[in-house]
Parts: structure tokens; C-alpha cells; sequence
């Protein structure tokens, strides 16, 4: 009987709508809404106030063929390249702290306090290091005898690597962190019964943690890459795309043809593409580190 | 030989520590000395005197007012998120109803989405219903942005509570708001403080929605007050350093009193995207 009370109040329809409906209200209004509003905003000319005139794909159309828009989808691919990349700098910082490192807790607690900072704040303070005249970055260089080091981001040339720079700064922790995790949780008799097999500590991390921990990696991987393309924040305020649009991404792009030009209907086209084109390389991504089986111990 | 291998690999790993930690404590330099100092003298040395007016400077001209704007929005979002994303996980993983598989993808699929593909609509409805340049707009947003990620990390530890607790409690003529409230959610306590610290860092941190709903001064958060605030006072090093140390400090606090909570949150959000 007891039962049966229960089973009667845990399907009551009532009470799981109001349980459950704040939530899923607010995602359906303003998560779901707006991303199909932004397809339906791309087919019109549109400056936001106004009225909407339908244009059909002609939005669409124009972006395929813009090259503003090509170099900024570049750029987002090269960042998400140099970004997965890292992921090697940040697997053998792993390596070496999992391998029985005194402090190794207080280091990686270390390493990840930059990733608690602002993109803001990150980005303010990298103007600064990379300030031609008293930046931290010049005052170093020329202190080693370099005698005209760049205005790192005044130069077309320089500044997609310099920007990298705070990127690679800001997810070190974070990916080390995942790393580390990781590896601490290979059997410890795996990695003893390969030692009394003779293999050196290189073979050990290459041929056993390595393989190992390949499905963590392929996680990174996707948010790697796909965190890449996402990416705004820090840009837009450390160099706002520029100069002359040499460090502009998709995200900001999109975000200055809507907010600072008032092409609201472009805009949205933009920002549906990077919505596909987002989808599309997690797909891929994924399709393409997936293997068949995934290795047990 | 080992010795030498494993001095090696510390030196290695301090290197790393340095770079990471160097720019913060580089900045805190320079925000407690004056232009002067901070161009003729070399970027490394202590200052010679500990100008703490930067501090008091940059607060009272309107730092202090996006700081208590930034703690109100961001607390309430917390209470809101944690709230709502605690009952949806538990008529998800709890109760019996056919749907709850597809609604829990529902805010799955929220995991992976770009927010600047949402922000132009969300813009023109802020605008339809008087929100935009209402601080509530950003409390919504955040909100319900964070509700995914929340609801992820709560999930493993709800599937996990006991079900003679539920039993028990209804046997004895409980209802389920009292459940739910009085011995529900306190058990979750351990979990819901990890997305507290998680819900913390990201409001905290947001740009781009205040940056682009907001446009009063007296509305903003730290993040886009400082950018206004840093595009006023170029040139003063010192003002400009101790704004962002006051922006980064109540994160850092939290993380020198938590560490062990911010690692296992930030552990937890790994699995976004």
C-alpha cells in the first residue's frame, strides 16, 4: 500500500510540471527561441529597430562570398589548430606532474588561477605586458639585447600569435588539470608491472599512459577545438578584430556587424553559420577521434 | 643520475609556474605605484612606496558601483540557477514521467550551443518587453545560460540518493514539496557548492550579455565597467592595475578558501562541449 502511495505522488503530472517547468520554460525561451529566430533573422534586411524586409537567402548567399567573413573563419581555425597543438605542451607538463611529483596538488592549483580570471581582466592585463614601450614583454627583451622587439599587437604579422599568448596562458591549468586527473587514475599495478618489465619511464608515459588515457585526450580535443571557434571575449577586447581586421574571428564578426554597424539581418546570418559550422566540426571532431573500441583495464 | 633527471623536471614545472603566476604578481606591482615609477624603473622592482590611493581612487569613482552590482547579479543568478536546476534534476532522475529522457537532452543540447548565435534575438526581445538596460535582464540570462552545466554536474548525485528516503518520508505523510525542500536538497548540499563555486566564477566573469543589454553606468558589472572605466584613465597605469585587482580578487579569495571545490567544479564543467 505504502508503495503505492508513492509511485501515486512521483507520477503526479502537477507536481513534476512545477518541478520542471522553471527550468525547462527558461532554456525553451531564451535558449532554443533565439537560436531559431537567428536562422529566421538571417533571411531579412533588418537593422534591428525597423521594419524587416524578407531577402531570402541573400544574406546567406553574400556570406559565402565575403571575404571579411572567410578571413575571420581563418582565423578561428588557426586558433583552433594552435589550440589543439597545445594540448602536447599541456599533455608532458601532465606527465611530468603525475609521475610522483613532490607539491605536485600546489602546483597544478598553480597553473589553473589564471583560468578564474575575467577574459577582461586577462585581456587588460596582456595590453599591458605586450605595451610597446613599458610592457613587461619588450622591457625582457630588450633587457637580453633585442633591440626593436614589435608592437606585438599593432602588427598584422604578429598578432593572431600574439593573442595566442593569453589563450595558451588562461587553459594551461585547465587542461593540465583534466590530464592529471586522468592519469592519476591508471591502475598503479599497470604502470609497476611494465617498470619490472624493464621499460623505461619515456616507454612507460608513450606506450602505456599515453594509450590509456587516449579517450580523455579526445575530449580535449572537441573542446579545443570547439571552444575555439566560440571564441570572443578576450579578442574583442584586447584588439577588437584588429589591426585592419588581421585578428578578427567569427564571433566578432558577427557580433560587430549587429551592434556596431546595425546590420542586424547579416549579422544573424553570421551568427547561424557559426551555430552550422560549430555543429558541424563537433561532429566531425568527434566522428573523427572516435575509435572502435575503447581500451579497458 | 636520477637526481639530476628529476631536478630537471621540478625546474621544468617551475618555469610553467612562473609564467602563470608572474603577469598577476607583475600587475599587483604596478598598481600600487605611479606612472613615474612604473616607467622609469624596471618592471620587476618592489615599489617604493605602497600608493594604496590607486585603491581608493578607482573605487570611489565608480569601480565601487559596478563591484556591488556584480555581487548582487551574480548572487542572485546563483539562487535562481541552483534552485531551478535542483527541482528540474529532481523530477528528471526521481519521479516517474515518460518525457524526462527527452528533457534531459533538451538541456544537454543547451551544453553545446554558441551564445553569440542566440544574442541578436535575445537583444530584439530584451527590446520588445523594456528589458533592455535593466539589470534583471542579465540575472535571466545568466540564469538560465548556467541552468545545462548546473543540472549536468547535480545529476550523478541525485541518481545516486537512496529511494527508501523518498519512501520513507511519504509513508509518513510528508509531502513532496516538503521532501524536496526539508531533506532533498540539504543531502545535496556537497554537490550544490560545488555549483555554486561554478555559477560564481562564470557570472562573475561575463562579458559579452552586459556588454551588449546594458548601456547605463549605474547597471554595469566590473567586467564591462572596467573596460569603460580603463578607455577613461589610459594612461594611468596604477588606477588601471588596481581596478583589475579588485575585479579578480573576490575569484581568487574564493579559490585560496575552496581550491578543493573550484578544482572539482572546473573537473566537473570539463565535460561541456
Amino acid at each position: 500500500m505504502g508503495l503505492n502511495v508513492m509511485n501515486k505522488v512521483m507520477s503526479n503530472k502537477w507536481i513534476i510540471a512545477f518541478y520542471v517547468l522553471p527550468a525547462l520554460l527558461l532554456i525553451a525561451i531564451l535558449i532554443f527561441v533565439p537560436l531559431i529566430l537567428t536562422g529566421y533573422y538571417g533571411l531579412m534586411d533588418w537593422d534591428g529597430i525597423g521594419e524587416m524586409n524578407f531577402i531570402g537567402l541573400e544574406n546567406y548567399w553574400n556570406a559565402l562570398q565575403d571575404d571579411k567573413f572567410w578571413e575571420s573563419a581563418w582565423h578561428s581555425f588557426l586558433l583552433a589548430f594552435f589550440s589543439t597543438l597545445s594540448l602536447i605542451i599541456y599533455l608532458v607538463i601532465s606527465l611530468i606532474l603525475a609521475s610522483k611529483i613532490k607539491g605536485a596538488d600546489l602546483l597544478r592549483k598553480i597553473y589553473l588561477i589564471p583560468m578564474l580570471l575575467s577574459s577582461v581582466a586577462i585581456a587588460q592585463l596582456w595590453i599591458k605586458v605586450f605595451n610597446p614601450t613599458n610592457g613587461m614583454l619588450n622591457h625582457i627583451l630588450m633587457a637580453i639585447g633585442i633591440e626593436n622587439p614589435p608592437a606585438w599587437l599593432a602588427e598584422p604579422s604578429v598578432v593572431l600569435f600574439a593573442i595566442f599568448v593569453p589563450i595558451l596562458w588562461q587553459y594551461a591549468g585547465f587542461y593540465i588539470l583534466i590530464y592529471y586527473a586522468a592519469l592519476k587514475n591508471i591502475p598503479e599495478s599497470i604502470v609497476e608491472a611494465a617498470r619490472i618489465d624493464g621499460a623505461s619511464p619515456l616507454q612507460i608515459a608513450y606506450r602505456i599512459k599515453l594509450p590509456l588515457i587516449m579517450g580523455v585526450v579526445k575530449v580535449t580535443i572537441v573542446l579545443a577545438v570547439v571552444g575555439s571557434l566560440k571564441y570572443f571575449d578576450l579578442i574583442y577586447v584586447m584588439t577588437s578584430g584588429g589591426p585592419n581586421g588581421a585578428s578578427e574571428v567569427m564571433a566578432s564578426y558577427m557580433y560587430k556587424l549587429a551592434f556596431s554597424s546595425n546590420d542586424f539581418g547579416y549579422g544573424s546570418a553570421i551568427g547561424f553559420l557559426l551555430l552550422i559550422i560549430t555543429l558541424i566540426v563537433t561532429v566531425i571532431v568527434r566522428k573523427a577521434t572516435a575509435t572502435k573500441e575503447e581500451i579497458q583495464y | 643520475m636520477k637526481r639530476v633527471g628529476y631536478l630537471i623536471l621540478y625546474l621544468c614545472l617551475g618555469i610553467v609556474a612562473l609564467f602563470q603566476i608572474f603577469p598577476i604578481i607583475w600587475l599587483f606591482l604596478f598598481s600600487l605605484k605611479d606612472n613615474r615609477e612604473i616607467f622609469s624603473g624596471s618592471p620587476f622592482a618592489l615599489p617604493s612606496e605602497l600608493r594604496w590611493e590607486n585603491y581608493l581612487k578607482v573605487w570611489d569613482s565608480g569601480i565601487g558601483t559596478y563591484f556591488w552590482n556584480s555581487l548582487w547579479i551574480t548572487a542572485m543568478a546563483i539562487l535562481l540557477t541552483v534552485l531551478f536546476a535542483s527541482m528540474a534534476t529532481f523530477a528528471i532522475t526521481r519521479m516517474q514521467w515518460k518525457l524526462n529522457k527527452l528533457v534531459l537532452g533538451l538541456f544537454m543540447v543547451g551544453l553545446m550551443i554558441p551564445i553569440h548565435s542566440a544574442i541578436i534575438p535575445l537583444f530584439s526581445m530584451f527590446l520588445n518587453v523594456n528589458l533592455i538596460d535593466n539589470p534583471w535582464s542579465i540575472v535571466i540570462t545568466y540564469t538560465t545560460y548556467n541552468l545545462p552545466i548546473t543540472i549536468m554536474i547535480l545529476l550523478g548525485f541525485y541518481y545516486t540518493l537512496p529511494r527508501e528516503i523518498e519512501e520513507a518520508a511519504i509513508i509518513d505523510g510528508c509531502s513532496i514539496n516538503r521532501m524536496f525542500f526539508r531533506i532533498i536538497l540539504p543531502m545535496t548540499a556537497p554537490v550544490m557548492s560545488t555549483t555554486v563555486i561554478i555559477n560564481m566564477i562564470y557570472n562573475w566573469n561575463e562579458f559579452v550579455f552586459v556588454n551588449t543589454f546594458i548601456s547605463s553606468d549605474m547597471y554595469k558589472t566590473l567586467t564591462v565597467g572596467i573596460q569603460n572605466f580603463i578607455g577613461q584613465y589610459m594612461t594611468d597605469w596604477g588606477a588601471i592595475g588596481a581596478t583589475l585587482i579588485i575585479s579578480v580578487l573576490p575569484i581568487l579569495l574564493a579559490f585560496i578558501f575552496f581550491s578543493n571545490k573550484v578544482v572539482e567544479g572546473i573537473s566537473a564543467s570539463a565535460v561541456k562541449g
